[in-house]
Parts: C-alpha cells; structure tokens; sequence
C-alpha cells in the first residue's frame, strides 16, 4: 500500500512540475497499461477451472452489490440535496 | 462509451486466453502485473497532476457542495457493508473494498485481483461495470426522484469521463461542474480506500 501511495506521488509531484508541458501521450499510456492489466487478469481468470464455474455466480452477487452501492449513494446525496435546498430557500 | 467496451472486451480476451491454455502461465507467475500496475499508478499521477487548469474551475463550485464526494464514498461503503450480510462468500471488508472502486472498475478490479485474487477482482469488475450501466440508463430518473446530485454520486468516479455527458444533458452547467470535482475526488479516493480496505 505504502508503494502504491508513494508511486502515485511521485507520478502527482512529476504532473505538476511539468504543467506547462501538455502531456498528451500521458491518457493514451494509461489507457494501454489498463487494458494489459485487464487482459492478465482476464489471463488468470480463465486459467483457473473453479472461477470459471462459478462465474454466473459472481455475476448475481456482484448485481446485489451494484444495487447495494448504488442504493446507499442515492440515499445520502438525496439527503444531502434535501438539506442543500432547504438551506438555500432560508437565505 | 467506447473506452470502456475495449476494456471489457481485453478482459474477456484473457479470460479466453487463459481458457485455451494459449500462453504460459508465468505471466501471472513473475509478477508482471504488479510492476505494470506500479507503472500505471505513476501515470495516473502525472494525468492528475498535469491539469492544473481542472483545479482552478473548482473555484466556481458553491462551498457545500465540495462534502459531496464524502456522502458518496460513506452511502455507497455503508450500502455494501450491508449488502455483505446477504453474501455468503463475500466478508464485510471484502464487499467494502469493492465498492471503494466507486464504478472505476478498471483500477479498482486490478488492485483487488492484486491483493485479493482474481475471483474477488472479477467481482469488482462486474459489480463496478453494473454501476456505471446504472448512473448511464437511470440519470434522468434519478434527477427526477432524489435531486441533481444523485445521478452525480451514482456515478461515483465515473463523473468526470464517461458518465459526464449523460449527466450534463440532465442537470444545469453548474452541477456539471461539480460533477466533474465529485468524479475527481472520488477518482482519488479509490487506490487509497481499495488497498486499505484489502490490507485491513
């Protein structure tokens, strides 16, 4: 965790210090290391016998956790929103 | 739209890959995956840190609006600690470190096959794949019934990029502006709040 962290700094710190270069190629790499990364975990995935049965498992909780997420996300900005407006019909 | 179909179809070209036993194991052996994920967090550092221009548009954004992320990041870890008590597979840390990904599910899937093995990191993709499907389809309902900002934290870090233009087609120019500050924000919070959920 401590690597990660320090990697993504140090990635922020060398941003922010080269703002006046527009780093264009920066989103097109990202983009390529994200699909590498996909494709080797899509690579274990598929290499291993007991995830590959219990996909349409996973498929069903991760519906339940979408939901899950997604409902708990809803109810707090609502609130949020509701206080927010209330708040600004009082000014 | 685009970005994210090649994604999903790189992931589902690995699952086949490994299913035809086409290449060797030792790609997952050696480790590659963690260097190449060092590599892609130093880039997304320099993406961040490189629009300084980003950061000074926030300045239009009223006050009370920048808890936003704080209300997302604490509903949608709140829903999955809840949701846990359905799974059976699933611990409480486990389903929180999957909601942390917050619809990034490209980060978020890799960090958790990481340190949690790919069946959980599948599980994130999957679950932060649905998200984003929801805050895309469901964004003028959600207008409709729970307010603007409700589309803006369904869509969790998604805010800034591939949800932002469905969002700006359903709220005014100035939700859209904190849609992009929630999606930043929220973007920032996923490595920290995925690997502390994962390490706990």
């Amino acid at each position: 965790m401590f690597w990660i962290i320090l990697i993504m700094l140090c990635g922020l710190g060398s941003g922010y210090a080269l703002r006046r270069i527009r780093l264009v190629f920066v989103s097109r790499l990202i983009m390529i290391l994200i699909c590498a990364l996909l494709f080797l975990l899509g690579f274990e995935v598929g290499g291993s016998p007991r995830i590959v049965a219990g996909l349409h498992m996973l498929g069903s909780e991760a519906c339940l956790l979408s939901m899950a997420g997604v409902t708990g996300s809803i109810m707090l900005s609502w609130l949020f929103w509701l206080w927010s407006t209330k708040r600004k019909q009082k000014e | 739209m685009k970005s994210s179909l090649i994604i999903v179809a790189f992931f589902v070209l690995g699952t086949l890959t490994g299913l035809s036993n086409f290449l060797p194991s030792f790609l997952i052996v050696n480790n590659i995956n963690l260097y190449v994920l060092y590599g892609l967090m130093f880039f997304v550092g320099v993406s961040l840190g490189n629009d300084v221009g980003f950061l000074k548009r926030f300045k239009q954004i009223r006050p009370r609006y920048l808890l936003l992320p704080l209300f997302t990041i604490v509903g949608t870890l709140g829903g999955c600690a809840a949701a846990s008590l359905l799974l059976i597979k699933v611990s409480l840390l486990d389903s929180m470190a999957i909601g942390s990904g917050m619809g990034y599910y490209s980060l978020s899937s890799i960090f958790i096959g990481e340190y949690r093995g790919a069946e959980l990191g599948t599980l994130a993709l999957l679950t932060n794949i649905f998200r984003e499907i929801i805050a895309l389809l469901f964004a003028p309902l959600l207008v409709k019934y729970f307010g603007k900002l409700a589309p803006i934290s369904v869509a969790g870090a998604t805010s800034m990029d591939t949800t932002l233009p469905v969002i700006s087609r359903v709220v005014e120019p100035q939700y859209a502006i904190v849609s992009v500050y929630h999606g930043f924000v929220t973007d920032f919070s996923v490595p920290f709040l995925v690997t502390f959920f994962c390490m706990i």
